[in-house]
């Protein structure tokens, strides 16, 4: 695999073929071989460094392809399916319909703005490759571009990490970077076929912005700053967290005036950047006028002043060659600056006109605060804060090559070194808050540990390569011979130098290729799974798939009318109008707090309050997934207590020491009257309580909490059944209109 | 006090204009620029203080424009001038053809902005 090939590029091609063109005699198998074909030692280089290149794109495509494999093409999880949804209106309509769409069939009764409240970078590519194609005469269904589109864009990230890692240190690094990172898990976890997030392209175009800045910051020329901030813009249309950019480049630029690194080229790369980055970024709706008002951009703007308070005095003090004038200048200017600048963030922040960190980003500076005054955000499973475990699986060798691969960066900083191992630093730090963002420092953390490697394998093989030079230099006695004899005396000294260079080359290919192993394996067992399909083994080995959510959503789509309204809980509202072709009252979007505590509360109350506030909302539906006859751990009722913490968030007659007892969640004949009476269980578990789940056990055993239910004999007043699929995972109800008063 | 302190200032002011005189002329019309364009900011911003800032995207395109414009001259002025070191072989006609490129590119921006 691409593991175990890398390391061999960096210096050996060289020696090896001089070596073969004076040591083998011709003979048929030489002619065949590769330096017969009378290349010139750069040709050859730069031919095995395409087709490295190129089998590196090919594996990082096809090492995402499991799923499609295994079960079909389509698209999995929750957040893929409204995108899908999203591009498949933008290819129907157009994109003028798609900017100013306004969606009535999500967040009834309020609709929701989506031409102005998403990030539309994704799609739009999407949409421009299914229009390539379609232009180049290949009609394939718009659902097989976006199925493709993150191994696609994984596949380009390689080719970024090897120009980018050929900046930082040299064109070795870069291939050892582009391997890695092609079947690193941390990025496969996102971006792997099927999973059609925003992630997949985001990553591409940060690596991408971050390379043309170190570029434009090396060359200090416009047009790669000018590159840099399309590539920005590129990056705020695909992904919210272009929040760390905007952040981490004045970071970058503050640390190298404060260490003294800074140069002419670094205020050309910064303010053309900062500023046409900024106007591209505002022209998203979505993002709006936030880069000047909103508190988590104010950093960018107070380095873009302070540069140019700085550059200022450097050209004044450069015009008077007089140091005492320049002083009470200095003085003069610097006070009344601070004083300016410290006025205006005053006045600003106090006014609320600069908003200040939303919640979102404020939870990564302080992690305890989305706990207690942000359920939803503390409610989600990526949100939580990283296990040493989740590093492990995702990096592998990748975690002690890193701090390797710091210490080499500090032996050679430059400008661009310095870019690395900020970067790497702050990504980890945040991938260690929440475990969504290991996604982030993914590529940080693959060039830096390329970088051990490469530097490491180099200084082995040239260790190797000064034994073989000896005889030679011995015959030629020309140039050099300094060198190689103080060589010479170098390996008479450690005899066993070259034996220890051969041990640790083999002891590096050894955890290389464990990498490539233990990569595939975490790709093949734990993220290629749709999460909307799922799949168990059966009594005999055998497989057995469970594919209840897409047989539910088509009962929905053939069996209800239009213009039917479903609740159910936020999780599937983007599947249910993706799949179901009906209107939801809450859905992924979350951005309605009160709206989904309205929810919750039904779901929590006993059936008369929530038959109220169904009506007052227009339900016809009720959508609930259970998972007591399968075993299946993500279902509503292991999800009930969030939606308690939710709802009572905003209606305090919701109280959570209601549904426990004892501080605990019980489902069994010892649990609470609420719990055992409210709308969610009576839904959950209806006529549950006739069925033997398991045998050996009682009639109403639920296995994935391992207890036999405490409700058995539900009656239900105001909703009747409506379908329940094969396998009981989806319930679905109808809300019966009032009864006749008489 | 006051009077040693007025007194560093025209020493000051002295000094910088003895040394600004020294200055190439197309490195003077380039500075002429960049403070014609940060004067039509200035104006731009005094403006919004009495009129409002309703269409703040347009009050935003105009100062941005004035800024934008400022901000590429003085990087244009940073490649052409010869004293600096860095940039000795990057040829003055290159210089200009990236500036009159990011200020196609500012300016498309900014008539979309516009609205």
């Amino acid at each position: 695999m691409g593991g175990k090939e890398d390391p061999t590029a960096n210096g050996s091609p060289k020696s090896e073929s001089m070596a073969g063109k004076k040591a083998s005699p011709p003979d048929l198998l030489s002619s065949i071989s590769l330096k017969s074909l009378k290349l010139k030692t750069k040709q050859q280089e730069l031919l095995l460094r395409v087709s490295i290149l190129g089998l590196v794109y090919v594996l990082a495509f096809i090492a995402r392809l499991f799923s499609v494999l295994r079960y079909e093409s389509m698209i999995h999880e929750f957040d893929p399916y409204f995108n899908y949804r999203t591009t498949l209106f933008l290819t129907e309509k157009g994109f003028y319909e798609f900017w100013n769409w306004f969606d009535s069939e999500s967040w009834y009764p309020l609709g929701r703005i989506i031409g102005g409240t998403l990030y539309p970078g994704l799609m739009v590519t999407a949409a421009l490759i299914y229009w390539t194609l379609r232009f180049l005469r290949f009609f394939v269904h718009i659902r097989e571009v976006c199925v493709l589109t993150a191994p696609f864009f994984a596949s380009n990230t390689t080719l970024v990490a090897y120009f980018f890692g050929k900046e930082i240190w040299d064109t070795g690094a870069g291939l050892v970077a582009a391997a890695l990172i092609a079947i690193c898990p941390g990025y496969i976890s996102r971006s792997v076929a099927g999973s059609y997030d925003n992630e997949a392209v985001a990553i591409f175009a940060l690596l991408l912005t971050f390379y043309l800045f170190v570029k434009a910051v090396k060359t200090g020329s416009l047009s790669w700053a000018l590159a840099s901030a399309f590539g920005y813009f590129y990056m705020v249309s695909a992904w919210g967290g272009y929040v760390f950019i905007i952040n981490l480049i004045p970071l970058y630029v503050l640390v190298l005036l404060i260490t003294a690194r800074y140069s002419l080229r670094l205020y050309v790369a910064y303010n053309c950047m900062y500023i046409l980055g900024m106007l591209l970024a505002m022209q998203i709706r979505f993002v709006g006028f936030q880069h000047v008002q909103s508190g988590e951009h104010m950093g960018a703007m107070g380095v873009f002043l302070l540069m140019q308070v700085f550059y200022f005095l450097d050209w004044v003090k450069h015009q008077l060659n007089d140091t005492k004038l320049f002083q009470t200048f200095l003085r003069i200017t610097v006070t009344s600056a601070i004083l300016v600048g410290g006025i205006a963030l005053g006045v600003g922040t106090a006014s609320g006109y600069i908003s200040p960190w939303t919640g979102r980003f404020y939870s990564l500076l302080d992690p305890t605060y989305a706990k207690d005054h942000i359920p939803i955000i503390a409610s989600v499973s990526e949100h939580q804060p990283t296990a040493w475990s989740s590093f492990m699986f995702d990096y592998h060798i990748l975690l002690f090559l890193f701090p390797a691969g710091l210490y080499f960066c500090f032996k050679r900083l430059s400008d661009a070194t310095i870019f690395i191992v900020m970067y790497g630093l702050t990504s980890l730090y945040f991938a260690g808050v929440m475990v969504r963002l290991i996604l982030v420092a993914t590529p940080a953390v693959c060039l830096i540990s390329a970088i051990a490697v490469s530097a490491t394998v180099k200084n082995l093989t040239s260790l190797l390569r000064t034994k073989q030079k000896v005889p030679q230099t011995g015959s030629t006695k020309g140039a050099g011979s300094s060198k190689s004899s103080s060589k010479v005396t170098l390996d008479q000294s450690q005899p066993f130098q070259k034996n220890g260079a051969i041990a640790l080359l083999v002891g590096v290919f050894y955890l290389l290729s464990r990498y490539a192993i233990h990569c595939t394996w975490v790709t093949s067992e734990a993220y290629s799974s749709p999460s909307i399909v799922l799949a168990a083994r059966g009594a005999h080995g055998n497989r057995i798939i469970f594919d209840d959510y897409r047989e539910a959503y088509y009962w929905l789509r053939q069996n209800t009318p239009t213009d039917a309204k479903v609740m159910s809980w936020w999780d599937y509202g983007y599947q249910i109008t993706a799949m179901g072709n009906r209107t939801v009252i809450v859905d992924n979007n979350t951005w309605n707090n009160t709206h989904i505590a309205t929810v919750g509360r039904a779901m929590s109350s006993y059936e008369d309050e929530a038959y109220d506030i169904m009506r007052s909302l227009d339900v016809n539906y009720v959508l609930v997934v259970f998972g007591g006859v399968t075993g299946y751990s993500s279902d509503d009722i292991n999800k009930f207590l969030w939606m308690v913490r939710i709802g009572g968030g905003v209606y305090p007659v919701i109280k959570e020491p209601d549904y426990l007892v004892n501080g605990e969640f019980r489902v069994d004949k010892g649990a609470s009257p609420k719990m055992l009476n409210c709308l969610m269980y009576k839904l959950c578990y209806y006529r549950f309580g006739e069925l033997v789940t398991e045998y050996g056990k009682p009639t109403g055993y639920d296995r994935a909490r391992g207890v036999e239910i405490g409700n058995k004999d539900i009656k239900l007043e105001h909703l009747e059944e409506a379908y329940t699929t094969s396998n009981w995972i989806v319930r679905i109800y109808r809300v019966k209109p009032p009864t006749n008063r008489l | 006090m006051v009077k040693s302190t007025s007194k560093d200032a025209q020493d000051l002011f002295r000094s910088l204009h003895s040394a600004y005189s020294a200055t190439p002329t197309n490195l003077k019309v380039i500075d002429l620029y960049v403070v014609f364009a940060v004067f039509t900011a200035v104006i731009q911003v005094a403006y919004m203080a009495l009129v409002g800032s309703f269409p703040f995207n347009s009050f935003l395109s105009g100062v941005l424009s004035c800024i934008g414009t400022a901000v590429l001259a003085v990087c244009l002025r940073i490649q052409v001038n010869k004293e600096n070191k860095e940039f000795k072989d990057l040829a003055p006609e290159r210089a200009f053809a990236d500036f009159v490129l990011c200020n196609l590119v500012l300016h498309l921006v900014i008539i979309n902005f516009l609205g």
